[in-house]
């Protein structure tokens, strides 16, 4: 009898123990790191408290988050993949800046063309008063008989430059 | 008894304050100085009567008063009595009287001043500052009541009011809610002060600005009236910032020093337009230029100031949905809506009066630069608006939530910032008027060659980070042209009067506080972006958990955790504290005690990291997680943020030159 169960019960024995250390042998080496898991957590934003990165905030809530990230990276999953998964469950909201999709372009094109606007305006005042300026150098007065005014006007023309 | 002194001040003032804005105007279209006085006496009254207003409410939070609603909310018994002060601007209904109390100091001090020569100007000055005043009191006598009592019906049914509703009887709790935990820190006692005397202190340039339109005396009179109570403005508003960022940075969680949240970004907008503004009053100054512009910037800066107060008091930043949460929201955007439309209709009512002739004789004079100057900053500006604003608009069109976060803003700012701090090189060099590009280009060359040599030197030492490298490049540059400024000036002064070199800077900065005041703060600012540079770039972090005797490596420190002890701390909470040693380069440098407070009150736990400072780099460590068994794992969040203390250094010696900058002269 010794002789059947014994493999028997060393199988069974080997099936108990695998169960009850599940991944723990194969995921050694895929169990991520607190930094690995951090380094995604930080480019995605709590999907219930405003402006607060995943990696920092204390609720309970974003701890769980964080370990559905450390699952999926167990897992095998790419980044890329992990990030997509919760945009789809929460919405964009969690990127740190929104798609460049729909109205959402308008996020990106603002600043640039609010800029351009600024230039231009900037431009055309600076032309307008470089003209002012010329026309006024052009219209000089009549040159004075007096020696004196010429050198008092010479004097204040060196002291504003 | 205290209650009612205390409520019916703030009644006091504000009917007070109507009186001055009824007596200024009076006496300004019908030409009594005598009405215009009693209204000038009738302001600076109002400080000792909100004053009385502020004692009666911190005397209630200190003694634990708990049937009113404010001190319910704010306070609990277990809270030091420093903290029950600063409970005062804790929350919505307080910080309201706590507002009015600053904009009534500065509304008395300025009515202290001198009026003599300005006689013109002090009637609207009055009725401005004191239609601010009276608005903000109206919120807290109206709204949020601080002084508002808890009543309990017979039915059990709890009423908040300021006299007691027929058929109840007063309702006293036990203890108080007790202060967020995370407020309960050093920077709860100066920031919020500091930020408040910031945006409360744009009041008085914006009122005389108003009374320069009313009056039609649009010369660069109310300018100079103004110029030190703007620096004043400008030097509360950045030390405001300054203290937030620093107190974010200690508590860690929030984002480090600045974590582009909405709030944060509305505080700095006002800035922007304000620092925009005090560069563009010298090209007004040297030149008589663009009092258009100048008064566009003065009234953009205080509205932008109670927009923000706007955004961060109506809930609208947090989401949309609780605009409905407090009924001072609305208020507060119908005053913007009317005080903004009201300037702009003076504004352009004067605006034939206010053009100057505008020359421009070169596109490298400093007028010129100044200009462009500008143009970054509301570039900035703009940026920051569109960042704070667009999740609003966004969510009202589509009803779907964006975030808009720090890249974003980072990527939009640094080449503005940039820009920004190559001006600061270049500008000091120019000059008014006529500039020829030779001279300017040939007195930039040695400094620019100079400059090139560090970002050199620090790729042989095997920095390759590109933005680090540009960033240090034109903070050397920033440095060399502005010391050698001084430089310049001390020689002059030593070969015309034989001064020693101390003496003549010290000299040079008194005569022209303008300028080296200003170049003192340019050098204070590449000081902070050096920290900037140092803990953006090159900041590191690592998170492991560990058990007693495991360590942790990052960089040169190694961190050993050694052990933890838990205890009951007098004030309410319950501490858990890691003891951890640090090493560096192998060699032990010290202990640190990450730990967590849990409070009981609120439930809350709050994390408060253990950190190492020296100039060259920050060790920060925090305890993110710990086991309750003996010698039980605990998780560390460790940072290491190189350079960052040179922006807190760079941050107080820049407070430093602007209050040397705003000194007042003797002969003034």
């Amino acid at each position: 009898m010794y002789k059947i169960t014994l493999p028997l019960s060393l199988l069974v024995i080997l099936l108990l123990s695998s169960l009850l250390t599940p991944v723990s042998a194969v995921a050694q080496d895929n169990e991520p790191t607190d930094d690995e898991v951090n380094a995604i957590a930080k480019q995605l934003y709590c999907p219930v408290c405003e402006n607060i990165p995943l990696d920092t905030c204390q609720m309970q809530a974003c701890r769980q988050w964080r370990d559905t990230i450390r699952e999926k990276l167990t897992a095998g999953w790419s980044e890329e993949q992990i990030k997509q998964y919760f945009v789809e469950q929460y919405g964009v909201r969690v990127l740190a800046t929104p798609p460049a999709k729909g109205i959402n372009l308008l996020v990106y094109i603002l600043p640039p063309v609010a800029l351009l606007v600024g230039i231009v305006i900037l431009l055309r005042a600076f032309r307008k008063w470089r003209q002012a300026t010329v026309q006024a150098e052009q219209v000089q007065p009549a040159k004075p008989e007096d020696p004196y005014i010429a050198r008092l006007e010479e004097e204040l023309r060196r002291r504003e430059r | 008894m205290i209650i009612h002194v205390g409520y019916f001040s703030l009644v006091l003032t504000f009917l007070i304050a109507l009186y001055g804005v009824g007596a200024a105007t009076y006496g300004a279209i019908r030409r009594k100085t005598q009405f215009v006085e009693s209204a000038r006496h009738a302001m600076l009254l109002t400080w000792p009567l909100v004053t009385l207003s502020v004692l009666a409410i911190v005397w209630l939070l200190v003694s634990g008063d708990f049937q009113v609603h404010y001190v319910y909310s704010t306070t609990s018994n277990d809270m030091p009595v420093y903290l029950k002060i600063t409970a005062l601007w804790g929350g919505q209904a307080g910080s309201l009287v706590f507002w009015s109390w600053l904009m009534a100091a500065f509304a008395s001090a300025v009515s202290l001043r001198k009026w003599d020569h300005n006689r013109e100007l002090l009637p609207w000055v009055v009725v401005v500052i004191m239609v601010n005043l009276a608005f903000f009191l109206s919120l807290a006598i109206f709204f949020e009541n601080p002084f508002a009592r808890l009543w309990k019906t017979l039915d059990g049914e709890q009423i908040t009011a300021m006299f007691q509703p027929r058929g109840t009887i007063p309702l006293v709790p036990v203890d108080g809610r007790g202060l967020n935990p995370l407020l309960r820190h050093l920077g709860m006692i100066v920031h919020p002060p500091m930020q408040y005397l910031g945006f409360v202190s744009f009041v008085i340039p914006y009122a005389l600005a108003m009374g320069a339109l009313i009056t039609g005396r649009t010369d660069d009179h109310w300018l100079r009236v103004g110029r030190r109570w703007t620096i004043v403005a400008w030097l509360f508003l950045s030390a405001g910032l300054l203290l937030g960022s620093w107190w974010a940075y200690d508590v860690l969680g929030w984002g480090g020093y600045w974590g582009w949240d909405p709030v944060e970004v509305s505080a700095l907008i006002p800035w922007l337009s304000a620092t925009a503004f005090i560069h563009s009053v010298m090209i007004h100054e040297k030149r008589g230029m663009l009092k258009q512009w100048n008064m566009v910037l003065v009234i953009l800066t205080y509205s932008l100031v109670i927009f923000g107060t706007f955004l961060s008091r109506s809930g609208v930043l947090m989401s949309v949905h609780a605009f409905a949460e407090s009924a001072i929201g609305p208020m507060l955007l119908i005053f913007i809506g009317i005080s903004f439309v009201g300037s702009f209709i003076l504004l352009i009512w004067r605006w034939e009066k206010l053009k100057s002739k505008n020359q421009l004789n070169s596109m490298l004079s400093r007028e010129a630069l100044l200009l462009l100057n500008n143009l970054l900053l509301i570039g900035i500006l703009v940026v920051c608006a569109w960042g704070i604003l667009f999740p609003l608009i966004s969510e009202l069109i589509t009803s779907q939530k964006v975030t808009v976060g720090p890249p974003f803003y980072e990527r939009a700012v640094a080449p503005l910032g940039i820009g920004l701090l190559i001006l600061m090189a270049v500008a000091p060099l120019s000059t008014y008027g006529h500039t020829w590009w030779k001279p300017l280009v040939k007195a930039l060359l040695k400094p620019f060659g100079a400059s090139l040599l560090v970002p050199l030197i620090l790729t042989l030492r095997g920095i390759t980070n590109l933005g680090a490298l540009l960033g240090f490049w034109v903070v050397a540059f920033v440095a060399l042209v502005t010391l050698n400024e001084f430089w310049r000036g001390a020689m002059v002064r030593r070969r015309r009067h034989g001064e020693i070199i101390p003496l003549a800077l010290w000299r040079l900065m008194r005569r022209n506080r303008q300028r080296y005041g200003g170049y003192v703060i340019h050098l204070c600012t590449v000081m902070m972006v050096v920290g900037i540079i140092g803990i953006e770039i090159f900041q590191t972090e690592t998170q492991a958990t560990l058990v007693w005797g495991e360590q942790l490596t990052l960089g040169r420190y190694v961190m050993i955790y050694e052990s933890m002890d838990q205890f009951d701390s007098p004030d309410g909470r319950f501490v858990i504290r890691a003891v951890v040693s640090v090493y560096r380069d192998g060699k032990y440098v010290g202990e640190l005690y990450p730990r967590q407070d849990y409070y009981y009150a609120p439930e809350m736990a709050v994390s408060i990291p253990g950190v190492r400072s020296t100039l060259e780099d920050d060790l920060s460590v925090m305890l993110v997680g710990w086991e309750p068994t003996p010698t039980g794992g605990a998780t560390f969040k460790v940072f290491l943020n190189p350079l960052v203390n040179f922006i807190w250094l760079g941050g107080l010696l820049f407070i430093l030159g602007t209050l040397a900058a705003a000194w007042p002269d003797r002969k003034s």
